[in-house]
């Protein structure tokens, strides 16, 4: 069996397009408690199950390992420590930076989980995985309810 | 066949289908399986896989959707399954489940189906703008209401069916879904009403159509080993099929789902049902059109070609006719989140066959059929549930 | 238990409620791009189409004379045999009038739409396409119909190199 074969490129003929939808997102019941207390309170808030004794970071409905629902929010401070981070040098479109950009995981003291965010106001180069950072906020009129009210994570 | 165990539904759960919730798919998936889990009495622990039922990426704008949501399918770390089959999906997550416990691999098995579709703007329409051969069909600029436009008038020339027959299955269902729990759009409205609602691609007019909807829901299976421990009343899962046609869907005559009968025809031989007209008690086909639940009533073999309408217009398939066709109230009535319906429909067997539907109650309902449809018009989903005798 | 069921879990949101500062959403449109290749089959659609002629493939061992081609029988599981013309004429099988565009906004004039088994082709072997030049209230199922085309220098190699089709 074979099939007729195309020889030239130049002929091999396709159709352009794209995925043409717009997406908006809600933050969902716990995901909007979350953002309206980093807007409008300047508040890091968690999740706690009781029975598995885990604090989440970021808050969630439901305890996936016991399946319990959790209706407890606590507050905690905005401060952990670095677990992990990486530096990179390009934007997403390969295009290099202006200055480095520091990503870290921060573990956020009082939970068992943490923040995917980036660390300024150091060298990267003296950046160390367990080096203790707090956040800085955004002023309260320019915060909009998203992970970007914190400016950045700074090292304490 | 060498089927190890045989599958019992032990419990269900299911949300509101409403066109926008404010929840996240994940606080959906958990919402119905909680409430599944606690109806029949377990907990996470006793779950021994998952499969979850929900369309990838394109509605909800998040790209590999389904891990996205298996934390709140109660699938941590435990053996999780994917099944996606568009609208045909609601029936074929409980056969995906069916294959998990019949194959005695596992004893319990949480099947979840869930949808949001209300991200993708400007309308979820638009997601299945891919859904369109590129090079021979999207050029045409589609409507996807086309193609069920373009099967309805070949079904009604073929069968030579006015459109006040049809019609009526929009009064019945959204009649039926008043009294279910979960309705988005039950309404008391008359084939006039139908008739006259705004003409969006002849012959369909608005009232023809489901909405598109967020919700999700959940079953729990189980093996006949353990199934007793948890309940008194296990509803059976005794036969499943499915198959689905080319997406040439150009190149085949539209007025049957040949598809639908072959599904159909491989549940039935399962659950030893030789003559489904008389041994079916009720039948929830999908029906995401008027039309289409006639349509698929003829598929299931359980009316002649083209008397579907007959036989609604006789109220044969009214909920106190002689077989009830969507007691729940249908996609018409309750609503079309896309892998969510189907499994309402499979819910509803499960209530029924075990008298736990209240209003909507098929007296002495001893054998289910639940169909669901999808793609591109190619397949076909059947589950046949049996009360326990 | 459905007769059980009080208040089912769920937050309705309106469209209205969606744009308060009280609930928060998120923004994106993905920047996906992509380039469909047409295939062997589809390529040599596409150039004939150009030239004004449609050709199909022949499956010989099931006889079936298909269009759009495809290089394998898809009921026969074996790759087709042969390149054939079929006719720019056929019979509507069925048809519909569209008051919705691609996006679901409301439109005036319908965009008629319909499937049109190919003369030449086998029974039943029908291509998606567009209606033109017809009052919608005389058309019916079994019309016959003429391709019409784009003059050959506005030609692409596409679908649309067909205008519509018009009652014969």
């Amino acid at each position: 069996m074979s099939f007729d074969k195309i020889r030239d490129p130049r002929k091999i003929r396709h159709q352009i397009g794209d995925m043409e939808c717009d997406y908006v997102y809600t933050a969902g019941i716990t995901g909007e408690r979350f953002y309206l207390a980093l807007r409008d309170e300047g508040k890091l808030l968690a999740t706690h199950c009781e029975k598995c004794n885990i604090t989440f970071m970021p808050p969630r409905m439901y305890c996936d390992l016991c399946f319990g629902e959790l209706t407890e929010y606590k507050e905690v401070h905005p401060r952990g420590v670095i677990e992990s981070y990486t530096i990179t040098y390009e934007n997403r479109d390969g295009k290099p930076l202006a200055e480095p950009l520091v990503l870290a995981f921060i573990k956020i003291d009082g939970t068992d989980g943490g923040l995917i965010h980036t660390v300024n106001e150091i060298q990267p180069q003296s950046l160390k995985i367990g080096t203790k950072v707090e956040a800085v906020f955004e002023v309260k009129g320019k915060r909009k309810g998203a992970l970007t009210d914190i400016k950045h994570f700074k090292p304490v | 066949m060498n089927i190890k165990k045989r599958v019992a539904v032990i419990g269900a759960g299911i949300t509101l289908f409403r066109r926008r919730l404010k929840e996240t798919g994940k606080e959906l998936s958990f919402l119905a399986s909680n409430m599944a889990l606690e109806s029949a009495g377990m907990t996470r622990n006793d779950i021994e896989s998952v499969v979850m039922g929900t369309a990838p990426d394109a509605f909800d704008g998040i790209h590999m959707k389904s891990e996205n949501l298996l934390d709140g399918a109660g699938a941590t770390r435990k053996p999780y399954t994917h099944v996606y089959v568009g609208g045909g999906t609601g029936v074929f997550a409980p056969i995906g489940g069916w294959w998990h416990v019949a194959s005695g691999m596992h004893d319990t098995c949480l099947v979840v189906c869930e949808e949001k579709m209300s991200p993708c703007f400007p309308h979820p329409q638009t997601a299945f703008r891919t859904i369109w051969d590129p090079i021979i069909t999207r050029p045409l600029n589609p409507n996807l209401v086309w193609i069920f436009a373009l099967e309805m008038h070949r079904y009604m020339k073929v069968h030579n069916i006015p459109k006040e027959h049809i019609a009526q299955v929009a009064v019945k269902n959204k009649g039926n879904a008043l009294d279910h729990p979960s309705a988005q759009l039950a309404a008391k409205i008359t084939v006039d009403d139908v008739l006259n609602s705004e003409i969006m691609v002849y012959p369909v007019n608005r009232l023809d159509i489901s909405p598109p909807s967020d919700g999700a829901c959940a079953l729990i299976l189980a093996s006949e080993d353990v199934a007793r421990k948890y309940t008194d009343a296990p509803v059976w899962l005794d036969g499943v099929g499915w198959s689905l046609d080319s997406s040439y869907w150009t190149n085949r005559d539209l007025y049957f789902p040949q598809y639908v009968a072959e599904a159909a025809k491989m549940a039935y031989k399962m659950a030893k049902i030789t003559d489904p007209p008389k041994e079916v008690s009720f039948a929830e086909p999908y029906d995401p059109f008027t039309y289409k639940e006639l349509h698929h009533t003829e598929g299931l073999l359980l009316a002649k070609k083209g008397e579907a309408p007959k036989l609604t217009v006789e109220g044969v398939t009214a909920r106190d006719g002689d077989l009830p066709i969507c007691p729940s109230g249908g996609l018409l009535g309750v609503g079309n989140p896309i892998a969510a319906a189907g499994l309402m429909k499979c819910a509803e067997a499960f209530w029924q066959l075990r008298d736990e539907a209240g209003k909507r109650q098929v007296p002495k309902a001893e054998t289910g059929v639940c169909q669901a449809w999808g793609d591109l018009m190619q397949v076909g989903t059947v589950c046949v549930f049996k009360r326990d005798s | 238990m459905s007769k059980n069921m009080k208040t089912l879990p769920g937050t309705p949101l309106s469209g209205k409620e969606l744009k308060s500062d009280k609930v928060i959403t998120f923004n994106w449109r993905p920047n996906a791009k992509y380039a469909w290749s047409a295939g062997i089959a589809y390529g040599r659609f596409l150039d004939e189409l150009k030239e004004g002629r449609i050709i199909g493939r022949r499956c010989r061992r099931c006889e079936r004379t298909i269009v759009p081609p495809r290089m394998f029988c898809e009921q026969c599981f074996v790759a087709t045999d042969e390149w054939v013309y079929v006719k720019d004429t056929g019979t509507i099988n069925t048809f519909s009038l569209s008051y919705l565009d691609a996006d679901a906004n409301r439109i005036k004039e319908p965009i008629i739409v319909a499937v049109i088994d190919l003369d030449g082709a086998s029974p039943g072997i029908g291509i998606l396409h567009k209606l033109g030049n017809v009052d919608p209230k005389k058309i019916d199922v079994g019309m016959k119909v003429k391709a019409v085309w784009k003059p050959p220098e506005e030609r692409e190699g596409a679908v649309t190199d067909i205008l519509f089709w018009e009652p014969l």
